[in-house]
């Protein structure tokens, strides 16, 4: 038992419980209260995973928590990831008649993802794919328009399948392991017998995929990302991925060779990434194009995890792909939320000229998000792809080479009117570019935060070089 | 010593300055531009003149830091015989675009941010000893050209620019992937160019050698243009605006081939001789039907567009050669070797003012098609002289720097693999190619656009002719220029024999 080191998932917990109490007792017009609460929260949850990662790798709880260094990472990006994401929303939420409801919820939901990613027991897992799940329902739904619904449903039914496949699996494993944490799964499964296993482990995974939002289960994504608003839609895209990729590691991680669990991680990356590509082509929305985007992201963030524990290179390169991920692709949604009443990609004519550096916010964002360097997802991708190679997979690291060049052509598309030359500014119902200033501010930051990333991928990297433990 | 990260970094220092400074007058920006291109030619001239051959395997200027040392990456970088002369080109080359778009009414201040970040990416590339910040470079630069081409050119920019990116960047991608491979294969695993040199790893394995040479090669072919990858190049040379064309061909087309002899040949050098006569095949074949496509252009861009596929193939047919080393001896090699690094130099002097000179076309009379202009020596005297000074130039002519290239390019080849004679007959189409226009442009009565067709301003007069008097002057006097690539040009044939 040693509560103190999980002080940063401590952190959150008190914030999301402080914004559910208080908003009932606060008038809407004192609700900014709230926002300094959740703030507050989140950058004492910073702070102390900050300090936490120095600490020794062990695990607490009895073997069924790891604070290592992926979970160091994990809480890093994701309380950061979520204070970006009420940056980006102030404009928004503020006073919204559920404003403390939404912090309190993206502070349940991320507490959930740096659990997920923490979990080396398969009913911590459980506990915390339930944790970062109900939470998102929510958050999807808030925006009570016929499409927000539509989005909540679906994401609540996929959301509850597969958390009973998960469920499942976990009960599987559990029975031919005769334990739940990791340490035993790995000592014991090596002999069970291989079906049962690859039962068990198709079926968590298939959890941990709806929570990544990668094929199979993620038809869910482009319909939040589109009907949610535009901080939740954020939120559900970028931060439960985080938990749920870092939990796919540990999982396969621990799993013996009797199962050949990468190959099946390999196969769903590479389906990850070409479908979310050839959907997002498609696409006049830029939410639901950053949806299908985010589809394709998973597809390479699962590269690593289909070579864990085969190359180096595998888990550093998965972190910083993560926190890189996460930082460009709110980046794109923070220029989304700038500009909430352009839906579709041509409204978005003439933003070069209006508004320089929003435009420029978008433009790293985007090329970014292609894997152009400097920015830090180019180091991501590039890692990633290497330690494939390294790791055995060659084919996988051309099917993210692959991958990449077919999504360039939609992101420009996207670049394109944007930066569209001696174009007056588009004046129709939509009128001129009028960015709200939070949400701009937010781009703004967030694209410097990408390319300052990138360029300092070596500090980046030792941070995210450490042992797991099980 | 920090002097080459200065060179590079000056002008992208300038051009963060230049883009967040909106309220700037058009008339500053323009001069800033041209203040700092010069500035940073000053350093190079510094740079060369300081310049000392070092010995083979090392670099000059040699600059190294951390970057990020869990995957073997860090800021190397260094000149030597093969890069030194392209850089000064850049610089060089840049200047006269700086200079050319003094004239320039569109968004001057955002172009020259523009260029000048280009142009940073561009001497990083040539003086990067780090695979993947060459590659940074190598990406950077696409996208920099991008925008050049989307925002300022003419026509159909967009499409064109849109095929350029996608068709350069499946390039870089496989160039990557490459590179992955060298890294993978290298023990210890690392990016760094010096120690894949030394350590050539693949050398024992033909199957995975040739995979990953094929993955650089396609890669590096893309952007050189050669046969068949070369067909974004003319849409993009056309649509482009002239400054732009003149970075595209004179600087970025060289990045394709400065990556053969950096890093194909001394890397890989087992696959390189295993596939060296598909090289020359390729090499021969861009030669021809490039020269044989532009015979047929009545265009003046796209035909000054495929003489660059063509002169591009007497490069790759030159280090085709210099992986031929059975019966051959290394001389001749070297020589070949000489003499494709001379004709990446002398291209880009050459073409970059031609393109700058058929931009004037476009800015008097708006049409880039032959058929259109006749007897343009008349009102336009000081342009005929100076278009004929670069077509006879193009076509090799003795006294120019092209011969001196063609020249070496052809004795060296020739010597070690008596078939690529078969693609002398390149420059005779050249030659025909060049006159033809010439004479249907210039010569005879003045009809069509040539009517009331203003004569060279004195912004683009003092662009074009430094680049034709440089070229000139290698004509005559090759040996400063000579004595910097040869040593580094025998030390490459070297690797390759190794």
């Amino acid at each position: 038992m040693e509560p103190l080191a999980l002080l940063p998932e401590i952190c959150l917990l008190v914030g999301a419980l402080a914004a559910l109490i208080g908003g009932s007792f606060l008038p809407r017009q004192r609700q900014w209260v709230l926002r300094l609460v959740a703030v507050a929260a989140l950058l004492a949850a910073t702070g102390t995973a900050v300090v936490g990662l120095a600490d020794p790798a062990r695990t607490v709880f009895t073997g069924t928590y790891s604070v290592d260094t992926a979970t160091g990472v994990a809480r890093l990006v994701v309380a950061a990831a979520t204070l970006l994401v009420i940056g980006l929303g102030v404009d928004e939420l503020a006073d919204d008649r559920q404003e403390s409801e939404t912090y309190a919820l993206l502070l349940l939901s991320a507490l959930g993802a740096v659990v997920l990613a923490g979990a080396s027991d398969l009913l911590v897992l459980a506990v915390g794919f339930l944790l970062a799940s109900i939470p998102l329902y929510g958050l999807v739904g808030m925006a009570r328009t016929p499409v927000a619904a539509e989005a909540a449903m679906k994401t609540y039914l996929l959301g509850a399948l597969f958390g009973i496949t998960l469920l499942l699996g976990v009960t599987v494993l559990y029975g031919v392991a005769g334990g739940s944490a990791y340490a035993e799964l790995a000592a014991a499964l090596g002999s069970a017998p291989s079906a049962a296993v690859a039962v068990g482990v198709v079926a968590v995974l298939g959890g941990l995929m709806f929570k990544a939002g990668g094929v199979p289960a993620h038809f869910w994504v482009p319909d939040a990302a589109q009907g949610a608003r535009v901080s939740a839609a954020a939120f559900v895209t970028t931060v439960p991925k985080v938990g749920a990729l870092v939990a796919a590691y540990r999982l396969v991680d621990a799993l013996p060779g009797t199962v050949d669990t990468r190959l099946l991680v390999g196969l769903l990356a590479v389906a990850s990434m070409t479908l979310g590509n050839l959907a997002a082509y498609a696409q006049t929305d830029p939410r639901r194009l950053l949806g299908w985007s985010t589809v394709s992201q998973v597809g390479y963030l699962l590269v690593p995890v289909a070579v864990a524990g085969r190359s180096d290179l595998a888990l550093p390169s998965l972190l910083v792909y993560l926190a890189a991920y996460a930082v460009t692709n709110l980046a794109a949604f923070s220029v989304v939320a700038a500009l909430p009443d352009r839906r579709t990609l041509a409204a978005y004519r003439g933003l070069a000229g209006s508004r320089p550096w929003l435009a420029g916010a978008l433009l790293v964002s985007l090329l970014g998000l292609v894997g152009t360097p400097p920015t830090a997802v180019f180091v991501g991708k590039l890692t990633t792809a290497t330690a494939a190679w390294d790791g055995g997979s060659a084919w996988l690291a051309v099917a993210v080479v692959v991958n990449t060049l077919a999504s360039l052509f939609y992101y420009l598309r996207w670049v394109f009117p944007a930066y569209r030359p001696g174009e007056p500014v588009e004046r129709s119902a939509t009128g001129a570019f009028a960015p709200r200033p939070w949400a701009a501010g937010a781009a703004v930051v967030a694209a410097v935060a990408s390319v300052v990333l990138g360029l300092g991928a070596g500090l980046a990297w030792e941070i995210a070089t450490g042992p797991l433990v099980r | 010593m920090t002097m080459l990260s200065l060179v590079v970094f000056l002008p992208l220092a300038a051009a963060v300055v230049l883009a967040a400074l909106p309220r700037l007058s058009d008339g500053v920006a323009r001069w800033a531009w041209v203040g700092v291109t010069i500035v940073d030619l000053a350093l190079v001239v510094g740079v060369w003149a300081a310049y000392d051959a070092p010995p083979a395997g090392a670099l000059a200027f040699e600059e190294r830091a951390k970057w990020i040392p869990g995957v073997g990456s860090s800021y190397h970088v260094g000149v030597d015989g093969l890069s030194l002369p392209l850089v000064a080109l850049t610089a060089v080359l840049f200047a006269a675009c700086a200079v050319y778009a003094l004239r320039e009414r569109d968004r001057p201040r955002v172009q020259a941010a523009l260029f000048l970040f280009l142009q940073s990416m561009c001497l990083g590339l040539f003086v990067a000893a780090d695979l993947i910040l060459f590659f940074v470079f190598f990406d950077l630069s696409i996208v920099g050209m991008y925008f050049a081409i989307a925002g300022w050119g003419h026509g159909d920019a967009a499409r064109s620019a849109l095929k350029f990116f996608l068709y350069t960047f499946l390039g870089s991608l496989a160039l990557l992937l490459g590179f992955i491979g060298l890294y993978v294969a290298a023990d210890p695993h690392t990016f760094d160019m010096a120690e894949l040199v030394a350590a050539a790893p693949l050398s024992d394995s033909p199957l995975a050698g040739g995979l990953v040479l094929a993955a650089v090669l396609i890669g590096l072919a893309v952007k050189t243009p050669t046969v068949p990858f070369h067909t974004w190049l003319p849409p993009a040379h056309t649509d482009a605006a002239a400054i732009g064309s003149a970075v595209l061909a004179g600087v970025l087309l060289k990045m394709g081939t400065y990556g053969f002899v950096r890093i194909a040949m001394p890397m890989l050098p087992a696959a390189w001789r295993d596939w060296a006569w598909v090289i020359i095949v390729v090499g021969v074949v861009s030669v021809l039907y490039g020269a044989l496509v532009a015979l047929a252009q009545t265009d003046v861009k796209r035909m000054i567009a495929y003489t660059s596929v063509n002169h591009m193939g007497y490069v790759v047919l030159a280090v085709g050669a210099a992986g031929v080393i059975a019966d051959s001896d290394a001389q001749a090699r070297s020589v070949a070797v000489t003499g494709a690094v001379t004709q990446m130099v002398s291209h880009g002097l050459i073409t970059g003012a031609l393109f700058l000179l058929a931009g004037v076309l476009q800015d008097r009379a708006g049409s880039y098609d032959m058929g259109a202009y006749g007897g343009l020596a008349g009102p336009a005297p000081r342009f005929a002289a100076l278009f004929a000074l670069g077509a006879f130039a193009s076509l090799g002519l003795p006294g120019f720097s092209g011969f001196i290239a063609e020249f070496q390019v052809f004795a060296g080849s020739i010597a070690a693999v008596p078939l690529t004679a078969l693609a002398l007959p390149g420059i005779l189409i050249t030659a025909a190619l060049f006159l033809r226009a010439l004479q249907r442009m210039f010569t005879g009565e003045t009809r069509g656009r040539s009517a009331r067709f203003a004569d060279l301003r004195a912004a683009e007069l003092w662009a074009v002719a430094p680049l034709l008097l440089l070229a000139l002057l290698i004509g005559v006097v090759p040996r400063p220029l000579l004595d910097i690539i040869e040593p580094a040009a025998a030390a490459v044939v070297q690797l390759v024999g190794r």
